[in-house]
């Protein structure tokens, strides 16, 4: 008799949760087909970079990498990244402070604002620094009169890089430091602390998460830029040529090896980012609850 | 404050601000014809057609991937969870060469393909595969959050009410989620417009038939024809600052709802 009851109240709760899934087959084929798109989308590109790249052998793969060319390609990359990456750090810092811990008019205009260079393709905002700055303009014109290079130079790339790299150090920060409110600055300027003292030691700390995670998606882009950088560079060759513009370069020379080569050290940039991004997540993830409590 | 004005408006705002002074050096006639002609007219006809066509791609796509990925489980989830920001994190000029070598006639996917018939690189449908490529994480990525802070009860009511499961998708879980689907559509496809990298090896750049706008911005740059190039980038910022307008609408709207949730 219980049997019974329990048998009838374990197919009932059996009937109520088929009704909050899908049917077995449209499940399995919805799987499927994501797994499927996933695959050939993502998965088959980014192995098909390594297996060129290697497919000469370690110590051609070694040798293309040593070339001069792709050796001052990284330098450039490198060098253009850790200027950019810091600029965009430092602004980007006084931007979302300046957002989220005052009130004013304007407050979300300036946010859509600082979102802007992401709905901008990314040759348009090469454009704009050869409008400004190439030889037909009178500011370009004046510069170079004085023998100052922007275009074609590394001031332009690194101008277009952080352009196209401008919102993404401030638009992790500013939803983090909003949720944080200003109690705990209040409390720390109250018992004497200064404002630096109580950004450094209260501010600081609650967003370190949320900074680092902003830093890396901003190292990533400002890594691998290309069509902004490609308008602005002038490819040079050994001199104004980041590393995918060099991946451009030898692939339209037909040295595909070299160029997958290249490729491969911008693919694991990419995989080491995400790597990083997933662990920052969870740390992110745990930060949020403790605060919850 | 001021500091921020002052950054904004040097890396961003006044190097916009140039384009439209540059642009305003033109008459309106002059402009209306570079726009108009017809190798530019086919490059936007090009650029915003084949985005719209990815964009719709990327939503059904990324809506299969989302809800496998939130509603199930499945060996090998999570790493497929990460992977969906691999477009964002690669960069484009790699996935432009991968997506060429697979795709090219003797590659690993365009060599089945050819047998059957299809050509994919160096045609329309080339640059097609690259836009998808690059925008479908944005429909995931705007939907997931939503869908996952779903609550299940709306869902539970439905049942106990006697909804059966379509009704439930139909009704229930889509109106809730559908501010974050359009957004992320909007996002798809802005990115897909404004596409170069990605877009460039596969494509073939033929002018007319697979050139696409932000080329022939590059082209005409290259040829020192700046009025040319700036008259293009002024008709696409303008479509990106519509796509800007819509989702913010979208997201007013939403929120302007939620409270009654």
């Amino acid at each position: 008799m219980a049997e019974a009851e329990s048998a009838r109240a374990v197919r009932a709760c059996e009937a109520r949760n088929d009704a909050l899934t899908e049917p077995r087959l449209v499940r399995l084929g919805i799987i499927a087909l994501a797994v499927a798109f996933l695959t050939v989308f993502i998965v088959l590109p980014l192995v098909l970079v390594f297996a060129q790249a290697f497919r000469e052998g370690i110590a051609a793969y070694i040798a293309a990498l040593a070339d001069p060319e792709a050796q001052s390609a990284v330098v450039l990359t490198l060098t253009v990244a850790a200027i950019s990456v810091g600029l965009n750090l430092v602004f980007g810092l006084v931007m979302a402070w300046a957002i989220a811990k005052f009130e004013f008019a304007g407050r979300t205009l300036l946010i859509s604002l600082i979102d802007l260079p992401f709905s901008v393709s990314p040759v348009i905002a090469g454009l704009v620094f050869v409008l400004l700055f190439g030889a037909q303009s009178a500011l370009g014109a004046w510069l170079i009169a004085r023998d100052i290079p922007i275009l074609f130079a590394l001031p332009g790339i690194v101008l277009a890089t952080t352009f196209v790299t401008f919102p993404f150090v401030a638009r992790e920060l500013i939803p983090l430091m909003l949720q944080q409110g200003t109690q705990e600055e209040e409390a720390a300027i109250s018992l004497g602390a200064s404002g630096w003292r109580a950004f450094v030691r209260v501010t600081l700390p609650n967003i370190k998460w949320g900074l680092i995670y902003g830093i890396l998606l901003c190292n990533a882009r400002a890594m691998g830029e290309f069509g902004a950088v490609s308008v602005v560079s002038g490819h040079i060759r050994g001199e104004t040529n980041t590393m995918p513009l060099l991946v451009e370069i030898l692939y339209n020379e037909y040295q595909i090896m070299a160029a997958f080569a290249v490729a491969s050290l911008l693919a694991l940039l990419a995989v080491v980012t995400l790597v990083v991004k997933a662990v920052l997540e969870r740390r992110l993830a745990e930060g949020r609850r403790q605060r919850d409590h | 404050m001021g500091l921020t004005l002052t950054w904004l408006s040097l890396i961003v705002l006044i190097p916009l601000a140039g384009l439209f002074i540059q642009t305003a050096d033109l008459s309106p006639a002059e402009f209306w014809a570079i726009v108009t002609s017809r190798r530019t007219l086919n490059a936007l006809k090009l650029s915003f057609g084949l985005s719209l066509a990815a964009a719709a791609t990327s939503l059904v796509m990324g809506m299969v991937v989302v809800w496998a990925l939130v509603r199930y489980r499945f060996p090998g989830r999570r790493l497929f969870d990460a992977i969906v920001d691999i477009p964002f994190a690669l960069p484009t000029a790699v996935a432009g060469v991968a997506l060429t070598a697979l795709f090219a006639e003797q590659g690993w996917l365009g060599a089945p393909l050819a047998a059957l018939g299809i050509k994919v690189a160096f045609t329309p449908l080339g640059i097609y595969v690259a836009m998808v490529f690059i925008s479908f994480p944005f429909v995931v990525r705007t939907v997931q959050p939503v869908l996952q802070d779903l609550e299940a009860e709306l869902e539970e009511v439905a049942v106990s009410l006697g909804a059966n499961r379509w009704h439930v998708v139909v009704r229930v879980i889509l109106p809730s989620i559908a501010p974050a689907i359009l957004t992320g559509l909007a996002l798809a496809f802005a990115r897909a417009v404004g596409e170069y990298g990605s877009v460039i090896f596969i494509a073939g750049n033929l002018p007319n038939v697979s050139e696409i706008a932000p080329l022939l911005i590059v082209i005409r740059l290259s040829e020192y024809r700046y009025a040319d190039a700036t008259a293009i980038a002024v008709v696409m910022l303008a479509a990106a600052f519509l796509v800007i307008f819509v989702i913010n609408r979208i997201q007013r709207r939403a929120q302007a709802r939620a409270p009654a949730l």
